[in-house]
């Protein structure tokens, strides 16, 4: 599992890289939230585009992140899901959730058609 | 009827050994040439079945996780994840989407919602104090040899 962390003001960019799964989701929770914390961030942005592989617990590391930064006012965007990581959040109920990044809105909209 | 063939695979409760179950069963069912989609299927499934016994069977200390993974001649693969935990009280209510037993912040309760949706049969079969046999089934569509 390859993280890559980068500030640009206000805003966390997450590069996840490789399998989510529950082994990895918890380190990755802890470094998110302390980088965060840290940089004093109010936006997160999950990229997904290099994960190979995830299950339910990176939906629960994402769900996570989202009520986080809610409770600090601030936005989660979820950018670069795979049509299969797409479907596995959609199946947790999150495309309602305001978190997808252009691509994932065009995405769910042509599969919805 | 019996197995074309099959493999038992036992390992220690840590989390470590989600991905080694991944991988085993793929490489276990790649013998019947499946899709992508269809390896991906049995991956995520498996990875869910392994990750509850891993989190939930085993509170206090660590225990085992069982592995079986057997073919059939109509390319019926029948996948088992067996533990001999604590056992979950009310299977039915278990199995309710978005329900969770704890084991930590984050958990999404969809485990078995994501057994259930990328399968063709499921079964949970537990008892309390003496563990828990989760039983997948899937069929690999036939293809014929070198066409997608």
């Amino acid at each position: 599992m390859q993280l890559k962390l980068t500030t640009d003001g206000d805003r966390l960019t997450a590069e996840l890289g490789g399998e989510l799964d529950h082994h990895c989701a918890g380190e990755l929770r802890h470094k998110i939230d302390a980088a965060l914390l840290q940089h004093r961030c109010r936006q997160l942005v999950l990229d997904l585009r290099g994960l190979t592989f995830m299950d339910s617990s990176g939906i629960g590391l994402i769900m996570g992140r989202h009520r986080l930064l809610q409770s600090t006012g601030g936005r989660l965007t979820v950018t670069g899901a795979s049509p299969r990581i797409a479907m596995l959040l959609r199946m947790a109920g999150m495309e309602k959730l305001p978190i997808w990044g252009n691509e994932e809105r065009k995405t769910a909209h042509e599969t919805n058609e | 009827m019996k197995p074309m063939n099959e493999m038992k695979l036992t390992f220690i409760s840590r989390s470590a050994n989600e991905r080694f179950a991944r991988s085993a069963v793929a490489a276990f069912v790649s013998q019947v040439d499946p899709t992508v989609e269809e390896v991906s299927d049995i991956t995520t499934a498996v990875s869910e079945a392994v990750t509850n016994a891993i989190v939930h069977a085993y509170p206090e200390a660590l225990g085992t996780v069982t592995l079986t993974a057997q073919i059939y001649e109509n390319n019926r693969v029948v996948i088992k994840v067996r533990d001999r935990g604590q056992g979950i009280p009310d299977v039915k209510q278990a199995m309710e989407p978005l329900y969770t037993m704890g084991g930590g912040p984050d958990r999404a309760g969809l485990g078995f919602t994501i057994m259930e949706s990328f399968t063709d049969r499921l079964r949970v079969h537990s008892t309390p104090g003496k563990g828990t046999v989760v039983t997948m089934e899937k069929y690999i569509a036939r293809r014929v040899k070198g066409r997608p």
